[in-house]
């Protein structure tokens, strides 16, 4: 006798379950943490930006814009913001360009390979406030060796107290910690680039550069265009801990971008309105970015 | 290693608890490295000395983050009993008046003798309200004093200014025996606030803010004012003044390694000081303009102590005998040999004195005889909201002074104008 199940095969890729709500329970977790520490958080900020409150919490006003006008009407403000998109920009190009490079490079090295890779994704391990730690070694006005070389060609560094020269500074250590990060991933980007199509590419392009620009880069796309987005946002947010060392506290006339004023008119200013309506400000911009990105960049890219 | 002691601390405290049914107390404060230490040294010799209580420090970094920890914390009923304010946040804090209980009333009401006039004059109004009522327990206390490289003097056959006019006679002086004749650490304590002190000069309407919040202006736009900034500048410009930045350290590294002759620092500071420098130093009053009176008396740095209200009756209690026990002089006498503040008492002072510990440490008592000198009509303290952010604007312009961005009267004017719109605006959330 021939048994032959007599239910139909449960469609590819959907999981069963037994209740309606099992599949809830499951994303229940992830769902409490985004609440908790995202919408929770969020929500508060979009509240408190409306109002003027007292530090200890005694009693809020409603001020409506208030918060929003003054912030924006502000040319510090407005300073702040146009060194941010500065910063993110230069950071991003700059890490992006050459982690790309490094990475054609270490795909092209056949000997000693291992330890070249081992050396450039090393620095990705150390954390940020370390990192502005070295930073702010390297670039210190009395004992620092940048400072000293600098001093060599006849410039006068000033760190800490010359606008620019501090700004260099940053995108210096800001870039250098993220060139790691995106390294990693051109490399097992070109890495995944089939051989036939390489070679396909080197018997039919004239030059190397061809060989790269109309084979190797579009394959690249979805890669860089990850990178695109998370180097804008390492720009913008996680480079905090380097520029809270290497202001040493005391950001004076020094570059700093928005986040670090939220943080400077919150928490050391006890400003809650002010600053909320500030973080409201970078939600909003950094929502509008991302979303430009996907809309106009994306469309562009091939996934394979 | 460290982890291992506060494991022990954590558990000997846990231990004594259960054992004795002892009352629980925290204390967060802003202090690190040997400071901090101290502080648990404080809390340890207040635990020996009594049963029924039992301080916990803790430290919360600096001052401001203890502050924002301190704030944040009572925002959502977690206060600790005790915190400690810096100078700058005091306005904010006092300004809270449910938030904290005051420390006379606190000491008073526990039963236990309170003397205002046992305090040096320095520290008796700072964190007072206008009716001269301690809010704010004084704990460290310093005030702005000049350190002074004394083989440089010597090499440039000067003496020490008592004067910012001596200082202009002898810095070419200085600079030719080759040395950077000036640096400071701290432009918005010494050259800002404690320029007002030290020359009796009005910081802010209202009676320096202690008066009123409401319509709380400050005064820094003055041609006086602008003056010290002007000199400043000139003598940056002729090679009298090094200017390294808003940070601390960056502006002492120069005299610590022997390069310049003169530096305005904290009266904490000759501790660490006499570890790190490398030519033999003594200290002097920070100086006065000649021209603008006799120099009087500086205002009291440092931080004080707040006892946090909403706190069990068996908390508050313990708080008001922790308080107390810090005004006797021998506690007293021990922070200031620990760490170089400068002793909060009259008689703490007096038996440090009579047990030589001036002759020995000379540096030791420069700032608290800094503020024992006169008093003026403007020497008490001042009292403005928000003002860490304030210090944060004149940084942010002192530093555009120097790059040579804009000019002392542009900066002056442009601080006046942004503290002025912050003051506004703390106005308008203590009401």
């Amino acid at each position: 006798m021939t048994a032959s199940p007599q239910t139909a095969a449960p469609p590819a890729k959907q999981a069963q379950f037994d209740h309606r709500w099992t599949p809830w329970a499951f994303v229940a977790p992830q769902l409490l943490i985004v609440a908790i520490f995202f919408y929770w958080p969020s929500v508060q900020a979009v509240t408190s930006s409306f109002y003027l409150e007292d530090p200890f919490g005694f009693g809020a006003s409603f001020v409506g814009l208030d918060n929003y006008r003054e912030a924006l009407g502000s040319a510090e403000y407005r300073q702040i913001a146009g060194f941010t998109a500065f910063f993110a920009a230069t950071v991003t190009a700059l890490a992006l360009g050459l982690g790309l490079l490094l990475a054609v490079k270490a795909d092209a090295v056949l000997r000693g390979a291992g330890a070249y890779k081992t050396a450039l994704i090393s620095v990705y391990a150390i954390a940020p406030p370390v990192v502005g730690l070295i930073g702010m070694m390297m670039f210190d006005m009395h004992i620092g060796p940048f400072t000293r070389a600098a001093a060599l060609i006849g410039w006068d560094l000033k760190v800490g107290i010359d606008y620019w020269d501090t700004a260099i500074a940053l995108i210096t250590v800001a870039v250098w910690k993220q060139i790691p990060y995106n390294f990693i991933f051109f490399l097992s980007g070109l890495q995944a680039v089939p051989a036939a199509v390489r070679e396909a590419a080197r018997i039919d392009a004239t030059s190397r550069w061809r060989q790269f620009r109309d084979v190797t880069l579009p394959l690249l796309a979805p890669t860089a265009f990850f990178l695109l987005v998370i180097n804008i946002t390492y720009a913008l947010f996680d480079t905090f801990g380097i520029i809270d060392v290497m202001v040493k506290d005391k950001p004076a006339n020094n570059p700093i971008t928005l986040v670090y004023k939220v943080y400077l008119d919150g928490f050391k200013g006890n400003d809650i309105g002010g600053s909320s309506a500030q973080s409201v400000i970078l939600m909003v911009v950094v929502a509008t970015l991302t979303l430009a990105q996907f809309r106009l960049i994306e469309r562009r890219v091939h996934y394979g | 290693m460290f982890r291992t002691a506060s494991l022990v601390t954590v558990l000997t405290a846990l231990g004594a608890t259960t054992a004795l049914a002892q009352t629980d107390i925290t204390w967060w404060h802003g202090m690190g490295g040997r400071n901090g230490e101290v502080i648990n040294e404080v809390a340890q010799k207040f635990n020996e000395a009594q049963t029924a209580c039992h301080l916990t420090p803790l430290s919360k970094g600096t001052y401001e983050e203890a502050l924002a920890a301190g704030i944040a914390a009572f925002r959502s009923g977690e206060q600790p009993d005790i915190l400690q304010v810096f100078d700058a946040g005091a306005a904010t804090i006092i300004a809270a008046k449910g938030a904290t209980i005051p420390a006379e009333d606190l000491i008073t009401g526990a039963g236990k003798p309170f003397d205002r006039n046992a305090f040096i004059p320095g520290v008796r109004s700072f964190y007072a309200d206008a009716s001269g009522k301690f809010i704010g327990m004084p704990f460290n206390s310093s005030a702005p004093i000049m350190y002074v490289n004394t083989a440089a003097l010597a090499k440039a056959g000067v003496s020490a200014p008592k004067t910012w006019e001596e200082f202009e006679a002898i810095a070419p002086k200085l600079k030719a025996a080759g040395y950077i004749p000036l640096t400071a650490s701290q432009l918005t304590w010494q050259f800002v606030e404690n320029f007002k002190s030290r020359n009796n000069q009005q910081f802010a309407t209202n009676g320096n803010g202690y008066d009123a919040t409401e319509g709380t202006e400050i005064i820094v736009n003055d041609a006086n004012t602008v003056m010290m900034f002007d000199k400043l500048k000139a003598w940056a410009d002729a090679g009298y003044f090094g200017f390294y930045g808003a940070g601390w350290a960056d502006n002492q590294k120069p005299f610590e390694e022997g390069k310049a002759a003169l530096w305005i620092g904290s009266s904490g500071s000759f501790g660490g000081l006499a570890k790190t420098a490398t030519a033999p130093f003594s200290a002097d009053f920070l100086p006065y303009w000649q021209s603008l009176g006799a120099g009087k008396q500086s205002f009291i740095g440092g931080a004080a102590l707040f006892a946090m209200a909403g706190k069990p009756a068996e908390n508050t209690a313990c708080t008001a005998e922790f308080f107390s026990f810090l005004t006797q002089p021998e506690v007293q006498k021990f922070y200031h040999q620990a760490t170089g503040y400068v002793p909060i008492t009259t008689a703490a002072y007096e038996l440090a004195k009579s047990e030589g510990w001036y002759e020995s440490h000379p540096v030791a008592e420069v700032g608290i005889k800094q503020l024992m000198l006169p008093a003026g009509d403007w020497t008490r303290g001042y009292r403005m909201g928000f003002f860490p952010q304030i210090r944060t604007i004149e940084e942010r312009e002192f530093n555009r002074i120097f790059s040579g961005e804009v000019t002392p009267k542009e900066a002056l004017a442009t601080v006046q104008t942004e503290a002025n719109a912050l003051l506004a605006k703390f106005a308008k959330t203590a009401n």
